[in-house]
């Protein structure tokens, strides 16, 4: 009934496409998680100019599909003449970047939302107590304000990865051969929808639990709490004379 | 952009309008799914059963990380493939394709639903225990609990998580557009097309999400004023 020999070649077919999507997913990570910070930092600004424009690329990124964010700069953006004959050209052209640039948008704006969070969740007592020491910006930032910001931001984050290892497989729909692109010509070739459909979900879901995984052992780490190691309490010692 | 203007026969806004609407039904109909798979969900994981309790969380754990995308593929190949095989044995012959507006709300809502299941899980729990304690000891019927303590407040503690899981459903939906249902993507897609004018017709779409989203986060507060108001002059008023 189930043709094992089938599914097994699918599975090493679809795992040698796995490159493209972790090389998906490991950039617009990157990308995005700087873009975030950017964001978050016109976010926070003084100026009103700055913060609504971090407001307004928030809520356009997060009000909108992704789908048709990655069609507006894969198909939209090709149409200007002017683009079409600058240096950003054969950037915009192939559709590996124009994945990722449109993953890292998005996921930048859901990323500076998270760390907003965890911002305004660091005690003001400790950054005060940082200052009345004496503590620059700089080291203030280093030593309390982004540890401190990671611990909080890190739950939420991890959520966000998932989300953009899931938001690879629309790469497929503008031609990057990616896991889902692949099970696509694979289909084309089979006519066996089901199985190969089956085999690149659970790729998905294997890699989402190692996703997963790190976090919470990065998560770990993070929490000294957690850290201290668990002791027998000394014996006490019977106080002498009573 | 004129054809855009012009609301005729021939001209796209027609199109992208009737689109929205699909597009919210679809939504709409993803969440109703949803809230019933959800509330399913959320039961199952707070069960005394260890067996049940492992379902639900199998079943998130599924549903949660399997991109959207191919949630759609399979079931509208497979509804397809089902729906061939029972046509098979009534005697047609032949491909038949699943509805896809059917399958694309069952699969939105069967997705929203691993998410609501967590909203409905954190509001049950967030519900202070002493009144449930108090209604048993009162001698208040299972049924009576659920209808007068449970629900209302479960409700009014869902309220912001659901804005959250609604908008994502909204979104979601565009992906529905490879079954070739005609729903916002799909339109800006065939308009995109037809006219060469890709960049105009995306970001026409896009601005139609925009306005969607606005719109329902502007609902869900509005909902959650008067719930919060009619929950907190009913308790001001036992005080």
């Amino acid at each position: 009934m189930i043709d094992f020999a089938f599914l097994s070649d699918t599975f090493l077919k679809l795992s040698a496409a796995l490159p493209v999507t972790l090389g998906l997913f490991i950039s617009a990570f990157l990308c995005g998680g700087v873009l975030a910070l950017g964001i978050l930092t016109l976010r926070m600004s003084r100026w009103r100019v700055l913060s609504g424009f971090a407001r307004g690329y928030i809520l356009v990124f997060r009000g909108s599909p992704l789908l048709i964010q990655l069609f507006l700069i894969y198909y939209g953006l090709g149409q200007f003449g002017v683009i079409r004959h600058s240096f950003v050209w054969p950037f915009l052209r192939e559709p590996f970047t124009c994945a990722v640039l449109a993953l890292s948008l998005c996921t930048a704006a859901y990323t500076a939302e998270i760390l907003r969070g965890a911002l305004l969740a660091v005690p003001p007592g400790q950054v005060e107590a940082g200052l009345a020491c004496g503590m620059s910006r700089g080291l203030l930032l280093r030593r309390i304000i982004a540890p401190i910001m990671l611990r909080y931001a890190l739950p939420a984050y991890s959520t966000e990865a998932i989300l953009l290892v899931k938001s690879t497989a629309l790469a497929s729909l503008v031609t990057v051969w990616d896991v889902t692109g692949v099970a696509q010509q694979i289909i084309q070739r089979t006519y066996r929808t089901m199985e190969v459909f089956l085999c690149a979900a659970a790729i998905y879901l294997i890699l989402n639990f190692i996703i997963v995984q790190l976090y919470a052992l990065l998560e770990r780490r993070l929490t000294p709490v957690h850290r201290v190691e668990k002791k027998p309490l000394p014996a006490v010692k019977p106080i002498a004379g009573e | 952009m004129m054809s855009l203007l012009s609301f005729g026969a021939d001209g796209w806004g027609r199109l992208i309008l009737s689109a929205a609407l699909t597009t919210l039904l679809l939504s709409l109909a993803a969440l109703l799914i949803g809230a019933l798979v959800g509330s399913g969900i959320a039961a199952a994981k707070l069960s005394t059963q260890r067996w049940l309790r492992w379902l639900g969380e199998a079943y998130s754990t599924v549903f949660r990380g399997i991109p959207e995308l191919l949630v759609i593929y399979l079931f509208y190949f497979g509804g397809s493939g089902l729906i061939t095989l029972i046509g098979q044995m009534f005697g047609a012959d032949g491909f038949i394709e699943a509805p896809p507006f059917l399958i694309g709300a069952l699969a939105i809502g069967l997705i929203s639903g691993s998410y609501q299941g967590e909203v409905y899980r954190a509001a049950r729990l967030a519900l202070a225990k002493g009144e449930i304690e108090a209604a048993v000891a009162i001698g208040m019927p299972r049924w009576r609990i659920a209808q007068r303590i449970l629900l209302p407040q479960v409700v009014r503690y869902a309220l912001p998580g659901m804005s959250n899981v609604w908008q994502m459903s909204l979104k979601d939906s565009a992906l529905v557009s490879v079954t070739g249902i005609v729903e916002l993507m799909r339109a800006s897609q065939i308009a995109a097309g037809s006219t060469r004018d890709y960049f105009t017709f995306y970001l026409v779409g896009g601005a139609c999400y925009l306005v969607l989203t606005l719109l329902s986060n502007h609902a869900f507060r509005r909902a959650e004023l008067r719930l919060g108001r009619a929950w907190q002059s009913r308790t001001a008023a036992q005080h």
